[in-house]
């Protein structure tokens, strides 16, 4: 290999000991400990105390994931006047009118009833008046949620269920086309573990990293979406032949510049202004105000030299900026601190607001698994919830709760017909190899490195910051090659020199399978139907009469090929 | 860097299996170095969520913006009660902010 490569010598370090093999059964397994998987289990300990659940949790139920920091709205939940049709169309409008309407509304009929129960797990809801949820808008009211995460991960220890902190699950055990388990390795020593068992819920986040962020070197992860959610229940799914659908719909979010943080706090029930640098109120130029119209409309105003633009709420009271403050705490402490360093408070003059870069999500797009009504995915034995699962978006909190619900829901009927289950041997050895594999070469390339490339390959071919989130078949044929290449690389050459690196080495591997899928999906989408999220400059136009439709993915594990398939625009839709 | 702590007031959570910050981390970037006191893996990893800091038993750890980014110096460090967590923040003149806010409900009330 060439100069570039790191060797064990250098970096001094090594996993002394052989490889533990912990072979586990639970009835349901859920893989991710956020709040689809969380809730899915409370489900199942609630309505069958015997049944046995195991969360599989990469990093530790009580701070993991999107919800670490904590999060001081609920964004889907239904105020007075709201039904959960009215949901449904909203969010059908807000999606250019492709969603799956079965989801949206099964999603939309359980929203208030899971948010009162996150209020009796005892976090604190922010009441008005009447005594009831203190409204930010339609559909959101006013939560205190620093400790969401810790609140949910003592419903789950109260509830029964057992959970498996810093356990990385890898892949799903696969038994005659039936998922019977999952795979997965500690983040702390080499234990290999084979965890059995009759029905597996995927819970896990969506993807960021797969684009190049907003900041890079030292800032490299403040960014909005968790960072350490990177796709890997997709990449599961994937190479267990799971079918998914519409990656191309990608998130971009708008967000408030260097620390990208949330903007709701300060845009909505406030009466903020959204402004270019002339003063100009710049929305009302774009054909409507949807949420990736609003990031298409910040993309617009710098292209043409009227930019930056920015959230003006400097009306807001003296008396409101501890409020702000307090909000931000809850949500995204780093907002308080720039105010802080740019010595001024939170009125006191208009925050600049930037575009991040695309993540590949189910609770804010509609990237993931191919689900029925029951979260049932294409492949027997196994369900998706929350952020993994597809085809309804802007379901956030309480929608991923509610997912949680349905998946555990149809889990245990499933589970009451399946007889007990069985690991291949030879199959769990050769995932046991694949797994340790970057810890028994003596010299590679780091995760990280392999990490740059393939965020300079999606920005600047596949429609990343650099380019205006811009796509054209052309240059995605070229990202296609380019991460097929790596994907092979990666295989041969990656090395990790220690446990916490063996998983960011995984974290690539599972990137690059479902940049890989994206690239597919983005490159078969001929129109342009969500302005800046999926922006086709060789097709333009929205057309529904050709792409009224879902463009779902199927992967092949043995030959690594992709099959594109549709399925119709009306799948799901409400009779 | 963002994540800064105090070896002078960090003691690794003593006996603990693991220090308390390490057990919490989304990212899995704190850990137990040779001297007993907590290190960071890699700062540019860090995403500022703040969960060690409230974690914390001794306040050891506090967050700051990244230069990158327009940090200037201020700093975040938190305590964390029962049911309710008291931030300071630091500001670039010297002066201290506090902020005391509720993160339970009363449990008696439910």
């Amino acid at each position: 290999m060439g100069t570039n490569t790191n060797t064990r010598q250098d970096t001094k370090t090594e996993v002394p000991g052989e490889i533990k093999v912990i072979n586990m059964y639970s009835d349901i397994a859920i893989v991710g400990g956020g709040t689809a998987g969380c809730f899915a289990a409370v489900t199942i300990k609630e309505a069958s105390p015997d049944t046995s659940v195991l969360i599989v949790e990469k990093a530790h139920v009580k701070r993991s994931g999107c919800l670490a920091a904590g999060v001081n709205a609920i964004n889907a939940y239904l105020n007075p006047g709201e039904t959960p049709y009215s949901y449904l169309e909203y969010v059908k409008k807000d999606s250019a009118g492709l969603v799956r309407e079965d989801l949206v509304l099964s999603i939309g009929q359980r929203l208030n009833r899971v948010a009162e129960k996150l209020e009796a797990w005892g976090l604190p809801f922010i009441k008005d008046e009447f005594g009831r949820y203190k409204a930010r808008g339609k559909r959101n009211v006013e939560i205190v949620g620093e400790a969401i995460k810790p609140v949910i991960a003592a419903a789950v220890e109260k509830s029964g269920a057992k959970v498996l902190n810093r356990t990385a699950a890898t892949n799903y055990i696969a038994e005659n086309g039936r998922v019977t388990g999952v795979y997965a390795f500690s983040a702390r020593e080499k234990t290999f573990y084979i965890i059995s068992a009759k029905a597996v819920i995927c819970a896990a986040g969506g993807a960021a990293g797969i684009y190049r962020p907003n900041n890079d070197g030292s800032a490299r992860h403040k960014m909005w979406y968790c960072p350490f959610n990177v796709g890997t229940g997709l990449a599961m799914g994937l190479r267990a032949g799971a079918e998914m659908t519409t990656f191309e719909m990608r998130f971009i979010a708008l967000r408030i510049k260097d620390v990208i943080s949330p903007t709701g706090t300060v845009a909505q029930g406030a009466g903020t202004r959204q402004i270019n640098a002339q003063g100009e109120v710049y929305q009302k130029r774009y054909e409507n105000n949807s949420t990736p119209l609003r990031t298409y409309a910040v993309v617009e105003e710098n292209k043409a030299g009227r930019g930056p633009c920015y959230l003006d709420f400097t009306h807001l009271l003296d008396s409101d900026n501890n409020r702000l403050k307090e909000a931000y705490l809850n949500m995204s402490p780093g907002m308080v601190l720039k105010w802080a360093d740019d010595g001024t408070e939170p009125n006191g003059k208009p925050v600049e607001v930037c575009t991040s870069e695309p993540y590949i999500v189910g609770g804010h797009g509609q990237a993931g698994y191919w689900v029925d009504e029951y979260r049932k995915s294409t492949v027997d034995g196994l369900f998706a919830a929350g952020d993994v699962a597809g085809g309804a978006p802007k379901k956030y909190v309480t929608g991923c709760f509610a997912e949680g619900e349905i998946a555990a829901q149809a889990a245990m009927e499933y589970i009451k017909l399946k007889p007990e289950t069985q690991v291949d041997e030879e199959e769990s050895k050769r995932e046991l190899a694949r797994v340790f594999q970057p810890l028994s070469l003596s010299e590679g390339i780091t995760p990280d490195e392999y990490e740059e490339r393939l965020q300079k390959i999606m920005d600047e071919y596949a429609g990343g910051i650099s380019t205006d989130y811009e796509l054209c078949e052309s240059k995605l044929t070229v990202a296609r090659d380019l991460l097929l290449r790596l994907q092979h690389d990666v295989g041969q050459n990656m090395f990790a020199f220690d446990m916490h690196e063996l998983i960011k080495a995984h974290e690539v591997v599972d990137r690059i399978l479902v940049a890989r899928v994206l690239v597919e999906h983005l490159l078969y989408r001929q129109e342009t139907r969500w302005k800046s999220y999926q922006e086709r400059v060789d097709y333009p136009g929205r057309d529904d009469s050709r792409w009224f439709k879902f463009v779902n993915s199927v992967y092949d594990n043995q030959t690594g090929s992709i099959l594109i398939k549709e399925r119709p625009g009306r799948a799901g839709e409400l009779s | 860097m963002t994540v800064y702590i105090d070896r002078s007031i960090c003691n690794g959570c003593g006996s603990m299996t693991e220090p308390r910050c390490a057990e919490v981390c989304p990212g899995d970037l704190l850990y137990r170095d040779t001297d007993n006191k907590c290190s960071v893996r890699d700062h540019r990893d860090c995403w500022d969520c703040a969960s060690c800091i409230k974690e914390c038993p001794r306040q050891a750890i506090e967050i700051r913006l990244p230069v990158q980014v327009g940090g200037r110096g201020s700093a975040l460090k938190a305590k964390s009660f029962k049911d309710r967590i008291v931030w300071s923040l630091t500001k670039p003149d010297g002066s201290v902010e506090m902020f005391d806010i509720v993160t339970k409900n009363d449990l008696k009330e439910r």
